[in-house]
């Protein structure tokens, strides 16, 4: 028995992995994207607020990284809440993240009138440290809570960092989920259709072109308007529109490939077609596929964002970063951070795709020697 | 060319016939009517209603009339908008829209290919980059975030233009949409004249032309010729899609155009308004891309042989 030592040439893979760590653009955006997928995913345990708590007391505060509510809007909030418990505010003194108040009133005090501290958010429960005059006078001590919105509220008081984050997952998801589905279909359509050939490849480009010529987006719409917009229809509905593209090049590279020897040798040993396109056609053409994905993605959530924010995409109380730049552009004059945070999210994700998927294209092009 | 033309117009129509019949039906499949009001009509009124509008016919009946009448570029009475027919609102609406993306379409072209030009001419270097990044921005920033930008930064806060309407079409109330309509297509034909110079410039006719001494303008000028031909193919369905309005420039700057009809349309059930801006969009695709076909020939002798 003969064993021929074969050098082993680096697999396209790693040719390719070395090539995008090279690329610098690229791999910022890979780190970029990892980033904003991890903070979406578990950025909304840790911001400390659940994405549809309401803070009524704390409607449209600006993006900050100091704790709210601000030294200097403690006291009108007190005023405020002392006039709805009807007491009077006799002494004030704020220490160390705790506020005392000398409460009084002409009749004994019920104690429970002072839940409405920590019901304002801004205080936490109370505790009488003396009662005086008969429950006429008290001395109460509420910490003051420290709240943290480092992109702000949106008009009803929720924090926007959240909400953000728990619309990213969505678009993410959507985004992710409709290009598979694309690819999937696209990749099986196109590689069918070229392996084929003749009449049948013939036929089914042609349906493809039919198919280009249908103002698609207004299908979607129709879709959407008439069937009650849901999560799922939305994605559905993006991946119907996007795989024709991907169908065509997979088509394309499938006729390339199909005269190749390679192919033909397992022909001439027997494979049966289904297999020859699973294990020879398929595995060769990953680097189009993998950048035709790649930039369709940002094409799927951009897509996403312009169906919700004509109301008709994702659906409340779920959200997405097109809800949100709806929400935004409506009250873009008193809170132009509303806008601001969930567009900022959308157009760093669209770059950072966009920029991958081109870094990509350059890494998985084998005609571009190794520069050593 | 005439020939070609025709043959390309005539093959269009089985696509515009798949077109129309699938929508037909799809929205005929839908829950809900065109006269479901929150107060439900007396069943008499319905009735009456539906008979003078057709909806009482069989659907297939329907559809044969509808065909027929489309036939002869009749594209019936509007639901929604009473006495007035879709031909009508297009009457009103196509020219504010077609106006607005013909101008979106001239700056997106003088601009875009500029831009790319200079970016392959001073390739590597930092305007490359610069222009690269500006388009990348351009293409990632969707309409619906530039625009109300634009309206908070040259409307409100500078004062220079007017936040919306329409007047008549006087140019200062259309700075802003047409900008916000162009930018994503100057990005884009940037992108692709940037591309396809590089790849031109690094041909050997180009260096001979070099050689030769030719002022950089008058190479640019001949490499951009041999440049052109990728953006002139991807110009048919942005051409459609800019001339037949868009909802969204449309809403937020307040303009009477058509781009909201078709939303407005589907939500109101307004099936003759759906069915006819379906039809406008499929023909003027159809339309652009036989254009955008025969600039290519005009630019490219080689694809002539193929006409």
């Amino acid at each position: 028995m003969i064993t021929l030592a074969v050098p082993r040439g680096p697999s396209l893979a790693a040719l390719a992995r070395r090539r995008l760590v090279r690329n610098r653009p690229a791999l910022a955006a890979l780190v970029m994207l990892i980033a904003v997928g991890l903070a979406c995913l578990l950025g909304p345990l840790l911001t400390g607020h659940a994405p549809s708590r309401i803070y009524p007391d704390l409607v449209r505060v600006k993006p900050s990284l100091s704790a709210h509510p601000k030294p200097d809007a403690v006291r009108p909030a007190i005023d405020r809440l002392a006039f709805r418990m009807r007491l009077t505010v006799e002494e004030y003194s704020v220490s160390d993240h705790t506020v005392r108040l000398t409460l009084t009133s002409p009749k004994p005090i019920n104690e429970r009138s002072l839940s409405y501290l920590p019901r304002s958010d801004l205080f936490g429960p109370a505790r009488v440290l003396e009662r005086a005059e008969y429950g006429r006078r008290l001395v109460v001590e509420a910490p003051i809570q420290r709240l943290y919105f480092l992109l702000g509220t949106d008009v009803v008081g929720r924090d926007l960092l959240t909400r953000c984050l728990v619309a990213g997952r969505i678009s993410l998801l959507i985004g992710l989920t409709a290009t598979l589905v694309a690819l999937l279909v696209g990749v099986a359509y196109g590689a069918v259709s070229g392996m084929l050939g003749g009449g049948g490849d013939a036929l089914m480009m042609r349906i493809v072109d039919i198919l280009y010529a249908l103002p698609f987006v207004f299908f979607v719409i129709v879709l959407l308007v008439f069937f009650r917009a849901g999560l799922w229809l939305v994605l559905v509905a993006v991946a119907a529109v996007e795989w024709l593209d991907m169908a065509r090049i997979v088509r394309t590279q499938t006729l390339a490939l199909k005269s190749r020897d390679f192919v033909r040798a397992a022909h001439a040993l027997g494979l049966t077609t289904p297999a020859i396109l699973a294990r020879h056609i398929v595995p060769n053409m990953l680097g189009p596929i993998v950048v035709a994905a790649t930039l369709l993605v940002p094409r799927v959530i951009l897509l996403e964002s312009f169906l919700s924010f004509l109301g008709l995409g994702v659906q409340e109380p779920a959200t997405s970063w097109g809800v949100l730049i709806a929400e935004g552009s409506r009250s873009l004059e008193s809170a132009p951070w509303m806008l601001g945070a969930p567009a900022g999210f959308l157009v760093v994700s669209l770059i950072a795709l966009n920029v991958l998927g081109d870094g990509l294209a350059d890494a998985l092009d084998p005609r571009l020697s190794e520069p050593s | 060319m005439i020939g070609y033309a025709l043959r390309r117009l005539l093959q269009a129509i089985p696509t515009l016939f798949v077109v129309v019949t699938l929508s037909f039906f799809l929205m005929r499949l839908a829950p809900g009517g065109p006269f479901d009001l929150e107060r439900p009509l007396p069943a008499a009124a319905m009735e009456n209603l539906k008979r003078i509008y057709g909806l009482d016919q069989p659907l297939i009946v329907q559809y044969g009339r509808y065909l027929l009448s489309l036939a002869q570029g009749d594209l019936g009475p509007s639901f929604s908008f009473r006495d007035l027919t879709v031909n009508d609102l297009f009457a009103r609406g196509l020219p504010v829209s077609a106006t607005l993306g013909a101008l979106a379409l001239v700056v997106a072209l003088a601009l875009g290919l500029a831009l790319g030009t200079m970016a392959a001419f001073r390739r590597g270097r930092l305007s490359d980059r610069l222009i690269g990044l500006g388009a990348s921005l351009g293409l990632a920033v969707p309409t619906f975030v530039t625009a109300p930008l634009f309206q908070i930064v040259f409307g409100l806060s500078l004062g220079w233009l007017p936040v919306g309407g329409w007047e008549g079409g006087s140019p200062r109330n259309l700075v802003l949409p047409v900008l916000t309509l162009a930018l994503p297509q100057v990005a884009a034909v940037a992108r692709l004249t940037r591309s396809a110079l590089n790849e031109v410039l690094a041909q050997p006719h180009i260096r001979t032309l070099r050689a030769m001494g030719l002022p950089p303008y008058r190479v640019a000028l001949q490499a951009l010729r041999g440049a052109l031909l990728p953006v002139i193919s991807t110009l048919g369905p942005v051409a459609a899609a800019l001339l037949t309005g868009s909802v969204v420039v449309e809403t937020i700057f307040g303009l009477p155009g058509i781009g909201r009809y078709f939303v407005d349309g589907a939500l109101n059930r307004d099936y003759t308004l759906v069915m006819g801006t379906v039809v406008l969009v499929a023909v003027m695709v159809v339309i652009f891309n036989l254009i955008a076909d025969l600039l290519a020939a005009v630019v490219d002798p080689r694809l002539r042989l193929g006409a």
